[in-house]
């Protein structure tokens, strides 16, 4: 049974249309990606997930009982909130001190627990935010560019440390990235979003195609380039549909797209409906 | 030992302080102190409307200020938190209330008591609806404290843990429409904004959590609620301005404060 489902979920913000047609479950313990351009909806997209937006068109099915972990990509503390990161980690829910001081070590940050929320860095704050997520003993574990405040060989550890985060605490993982090259090798599933699914698929699978090689390639060159081939998509949704670039069309018909490839794939296609049950 | 008019002004300041704490304390941490100015200044219209409909004071003021509450939630919601939307329901409802004010016959002579308070008027009766309230609001955050932190975090976060934002929020607009109710009396409406929002600043250059933010400015506030009596009874003084000026004092001191990091 799928923790979380969407069936043909549009979603209007500020009279705006920022998502479309997105159909995808998330299995349990597997590792999904959510790769995208700036304004594609990711965020949007992880929004939906926790319930925190409800879907204008389609429908967000959750297991019942679902125990979420959400780390947003950046949170905004008031400055005149005195929230010691200690005090941060038992909201809502307390925890105790040794699971407190558990869960920040496996974050990397032990030493912070006595320091005030307004007082760290951005990757810090976002390793504690994991350390908080980790605390609800999550089925689901939402990460939204958990990379982003870190340096390089921070980001590397810690997708290689994502693997461990599973393993140990058996849960889902929805990830949202820019760090496509290092991504690819930690994740299970990738799914290209630019306000509709682009395309969807086992990171193998995807990655044996000589096409992926040409979209994708490996390094900052191979990242460029998707992002090209997504910015030729537009947000005129009337027109969407056709819309896509050459490159792009041509990668949806080796098999790039998601009804296609990946053993998850098959169910979650756009036009497919996975049921959460 | 209720008898003195001086021992019931005090109890009522005592109250007053204990309970706009914790709420200042929120209204600070969520940037609301246009919201308690907004609510509070609704509740001259309520004064105005208990008395022609005949109902009491107090629940005219009561429900007026939640209605204020309830419009300007819905319009942060909508996206109109802005300054102008809420500055126009707040001043207008002012207006509204002063104009209200002077066509009830009967009202006009008191009305400087309802935008300034009338401390020293206390009776035994608004004693028990001071502290009635109050008593409900402290228990009220005390049971959605967790949630309402949560909340007041992020909105995202809340519903990752599945809690509701907007029915916390709602706890505050009702918590905040009672204290204003309650304290109109005391600090009157052109001050209550100050009681909430002053101590809870004043405390937060010395707090490390959010309790102990809620705790000190419980004391500041306190402090300011018996030593603005004092002085207001030594200078003769108006006993609700005195008070906060006082809190006032306390908040230039405690800013003062280096605050301690690591
Ligand atoms: N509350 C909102 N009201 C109106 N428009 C919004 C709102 N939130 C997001 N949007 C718009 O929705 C689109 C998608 O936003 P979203 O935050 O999901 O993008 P993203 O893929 O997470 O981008 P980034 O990589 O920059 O984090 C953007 O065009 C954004 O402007
Ligand atoms: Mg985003």
């Amino acid at each position: 049974m799928s923790l979380v489902a969407l069936e043909r979920v549009g979603v209007s913000l500020g009279g705006r249309r920022v998502l479309e047609g997105v159909s995808l479950a998330i299995e349990p313990g597997e590792i999904v990606t959510v790769v995208g351009p700036n304004g594609s909806g990711k965020t949007t997209l992880m929004r939906l997930v926790i319930g925190a937006l409800t879907p204008s068109e389609g429908r967000v099915l959750r297991a019942p009982g679902l125990t979420v972990g959400y780390v947003p990509q950046k949170l905004h503390v008031d400055p005149g909130l005195p929230l010691s990161v200690r005090r941060f980690l038992s909201l809502p829910r307390p925890v105790s001190r040794a699971e407190a001081a558990g869960a920040l070590e496996e974050a990397g940050v032990g030493h912070l627990a006595g320091r005030q929320m307004t007082e760290l860095s951005g990757g810090q704050a976002q390793r504690v935010m994991l350390a908080r997520a980790l605390t609800a003993r999550p089925q689901l574990l939402i990460l939204d560019e958990p990379t982003q405040g870190l340096d390089q060989q921070g980001s590397a550890a810690f997708y290689r440390q994502i693997e461990e985060l599973r393993q140990r605490h058996g849960c889902a993982i929805l990830l949202v990235s820019h760090d496509l090259h290092v991504v690819m090798a930690a994740t299970d599933r990738v799914i290209c979003l630019n306000g509709h699914v682009c395309c969807e698929g086992a990171p193998a699978q995807v990655a044996s195609a000589p096409e992926y090689r040409a979209l994708f390639g490996t390094g900052t060159q191979g990242a460029l380039a998707l992002y090209r081939h997504e910015h030729d998509h537009g947000h005129d949704h009337a027109a969407h549909a056709h819309a896509h670039g050459p490159e792009d069309g041509a990668a949806d018909a080796r098999g790039l797209a998601l009804d296609a490839a990946g053993p998850h794939g098959a169910g979650a296609g756009p036009g497919t409906g996975t049921g959460a049950s | 030992m209720f008898d003195s008019f001086l021992t019931r002004a005090a109890l009522a300041g005592l109250g007053i302080a204990l309970v706009s704490a914790p709420l200042g304390c929120f209204v600070v941490w969520r940037r609301m102190a246009y919201f308690g100015h907004a609510t509070a200044h609704a509740s001259i219209l309520g004064v105005a409307l208990g008395m022609v409909l005949s109902v009491s004071i107090l629940w005219g003021a009561l429900a007026v200020a939640l209605a204020m509450g309830l419009a300007v939630a819905w319009l942060g919601r909508r996206g109109h938190s802005s300054d102008a939307s809420i500055g126009v329901l707040s001043h207008g409802a002012l207006a509204f209330g002063l104009v209200a004010v002077a066509l009830t016959p009967g009202l006009r002579g008191d009305l400087s008591s309802y935008l300034f308070g009338d401390i020293l008027a206390v009776t035994r009766g608004d004693l028990a609806v001071i502290w009635g309230g109050a008593a409900a609001v402290m228990a009220l955050l005390a049971w959605r404290w967790r949630a309402l932190l949560t909340a007041t975090l992020g909105p995202d976060l809340a519903r990752a843990a599945g809690i509701d934002p907007r029915r916390e929020e709602l706890v505050l607009v009702v918590a905040l429409a009672v204290v204003v109710a309650v304290a109109l009396k005391v600090v009157g409406a052109l001050l209550i904004g100050a009681m909430l929002v002053i101590p809870a600043a004043a405390a937060r250059p010395l707090a490390r959590t959010p309790e102990a933010m809620a705790l000190l400015a419980a004391l500041l506030g306190a402090a300011s609620a018996l030593g603005g009596l004092w002085l207001a009874y030594l200078f003769d003084t108006p006993a609700g301005p005195s008070i906060v000026c006082l809190a006032a004092v306390l908040f230039a001191i405690t800013a003062m404060v280096p605050r301690r990091t690591g």
